[in-house]
């Protein structure tokens, strides 16, 4: 299988480990990756907050590039970079008349055909697979957190239930993990506010960590950048907010995979964690 | 109130936001699901439910009261509202809307500087390199909202986990990267 990459800012940066846990872990199952060139920045949430034409230009030129590469199916792993893709293709879908002028601003032709999707449905492809090749079982107690992106709003990601989805739980049970039932899978963690106000960051985060703990999962995993540096990074802050030291790792869902199926742990960025992973 | 009219009337707010949303107001019936499921609800001087029960009637001084309020600066976006509202009603893309218009009237609430300035950082540093340049969104936040001394523990740390690069990833049309701000943001 080949498919389109667009890996977004995060996955350059803070969210280094889940490129190198995506990449990893397709590679060992035989997936190849090809990366939209000269690829520029979706927007999140700052483009439309601010102005609603460059929240449309900024993901049709990722989409118009890939196009022109001859993609026809673009993953996005963060859960950001893949809803506001999906945002932008279906307004200037539902929109035709404002074409013109994005292209204009693109500077390119734009189609809006390339399929866009996250990491979870490919890995849900390639469960059976995954499941041949796990040799080394994750036999932990997890907590899913899918966030709002993944399945928000359904009409636009037209993915799994938007409340409690199952796509995570039956990826991790495929290799060994045992899922807890828990109430926050698609509770907000404060989102962009990591910077603005780190206090509500905090807050939310801080609750959804303490019912993960009380349930009796060992790890809370996550697909989604945002989701995952609110938990690693603010874990200092939400200790501060919960007013006890909590040690819960966040791991990504390809992190969890990639050791499954027995890949070295600093392949799979472990090390970049603020909150330690000893598993 | 526009319902019922295939022309929104523009002189009113109610009607603005339906020409610019497509979202009618009026499809509202206050049930309140929104605001039971919202994250920051309680952080909000108003909630949703009340944001829209406020424009509905369409009286000048209660839409500037919306357009004053602190409560739609603090919305995430994170869509639990709209997608459990029984009319389906699309409350985050209101909430972008009449931000944007509270900016216009020059009425925003004070506390939206610092969630503007980090915006605007992001969507700089966007324009002059085509990606995120973290380390720089940081340093530009910090500088316009004079929070200089907001997380300088964190970044060393992260430095040293390799999640915080000190150069800035550069795309190769950024010339193309200037057009494509110049013909939507510039427009403004
Ligand atoms: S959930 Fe929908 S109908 Fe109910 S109060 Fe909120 S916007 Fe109105
Ligand atoms: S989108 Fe905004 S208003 Fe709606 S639930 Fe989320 S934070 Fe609240």
């Amino acid at each position: 299988m080949k498919i389109g990459y667009y890996p977004g800012c995060s996955l350059l940066g803070s969210s280094r480990e889940f490129d190198e846990s995506t990449r990893a872990v397709l590679a060992a199952l035989g997936v190849e990756l090809a990366e939209v060139s000269d690829w520029n920045c979706c927007g999140a949430s700052s483009a439309h907050v601010l102005n609603h034409e460059l929240s449309l230009a900024l993901p049709a030129r990722i989409l118009a590039l890939a196009e022109q590469a001859g993609i026809t199916e673009i993953l996005a792993p963060c859960a950001a970079c893949s809803n506001r893709l999906l945002s932008a293709q279906q307004e200037l879908a539902k929109h035709p008349e404002m074409i013109a002028e994005v292209e204009a601003a693109i500077g390119m032709p734009y189609k809006g055909t390339a399929k866009i999707v996250n990491i979870l449905e490919v890995l849900d492809r390639l469960k059976d697979q995954i499941a041949a090749k796990t040799t080394k079982p994750f036999t932990k107690k997890v907590a899913n957190y899918y966030g709002c992106l993944l399945v928000r709003p359904p009409r636009v990601v037209n993915f799994d239930r938007p409340e409690d989805p199952q796509s995570m739980d039956l990826m991790v049970k495929a290799v060994g993990a045992t899922p807890v039932e828990w109430p926050f899978k698609t509770e907000c963690c404060g989102a962009a506010f990591s910077v603005t106000r780190t206090d509500i960051v905090a807050k939310l985060s801080g609750k959804l960590v303490k019912d993960a703990v009380n349930r009796g999962a060992e790890v809370i995993v996550v697909a989604c950048p945002m989701c995952h540096s609110n938990l690693d990074l603010r874990r200092n802050e939400i200790n501060e907010y919960l007013g006890k030291k909590h040690g819960i790792p966040a791991m990504f869902i390809t992190q969890v995979i990639g050791l499954a199926l027995g890949l070295d742990p600093v392949t799979l960025g472990l090390q970049r964690h603020m909150v330690p992973v000893n598993v | 109130m526009s319902s019922g009219s295939h022309h929104p009337n523009l002189e009113t707010l109610a009607g603005r936001i339906e020409a610019g949303t497509g979202v009618k107001l009026a499809h509202c019936y206050q049930c309140g699901k929104c605001a039971a499921g919202c994250p920051v609800g309680d952080e909000m001087d108003l909630p949703p439910c009340q944001v829209f029960r406020l424009l509905q009637l369409g009286f000048p001084e209660l839409d500037e009261k919306v357009l004053r309020s602190e409560g739609i600066w603090l919305c995430l976006a994170c869509e639990t509202c709209s997608s459990r509202c029984p009319q389906e009603v699309e409350i985050p893309k209101v909430m972008d809307f009449i931000r944007g218009e509270a900016l216009k009237r020059g009425i925003a609430h004070p506390k939206s500087k610092d969630i503007l300035s980090f915006h605007r950082a992001f969507l700089d540093s966007i324009e002059y390199t085509g990606r995120l340049y973290e380390v720089g969104l940081v340093a530009d936040y910090k500088m316009r909202s004079r929070h200089l001394l907001k997380d300088v523990m964190l970044a060393p740390k992260m430095y040293l986990k390799g999640k915080l690069g000190l150069f800035p990833h550069l795309i190769k049309n950024r010339s193309g990267m200037k057009t494509l701000f110049k013909r939507t943001v510039g427009k403004g």
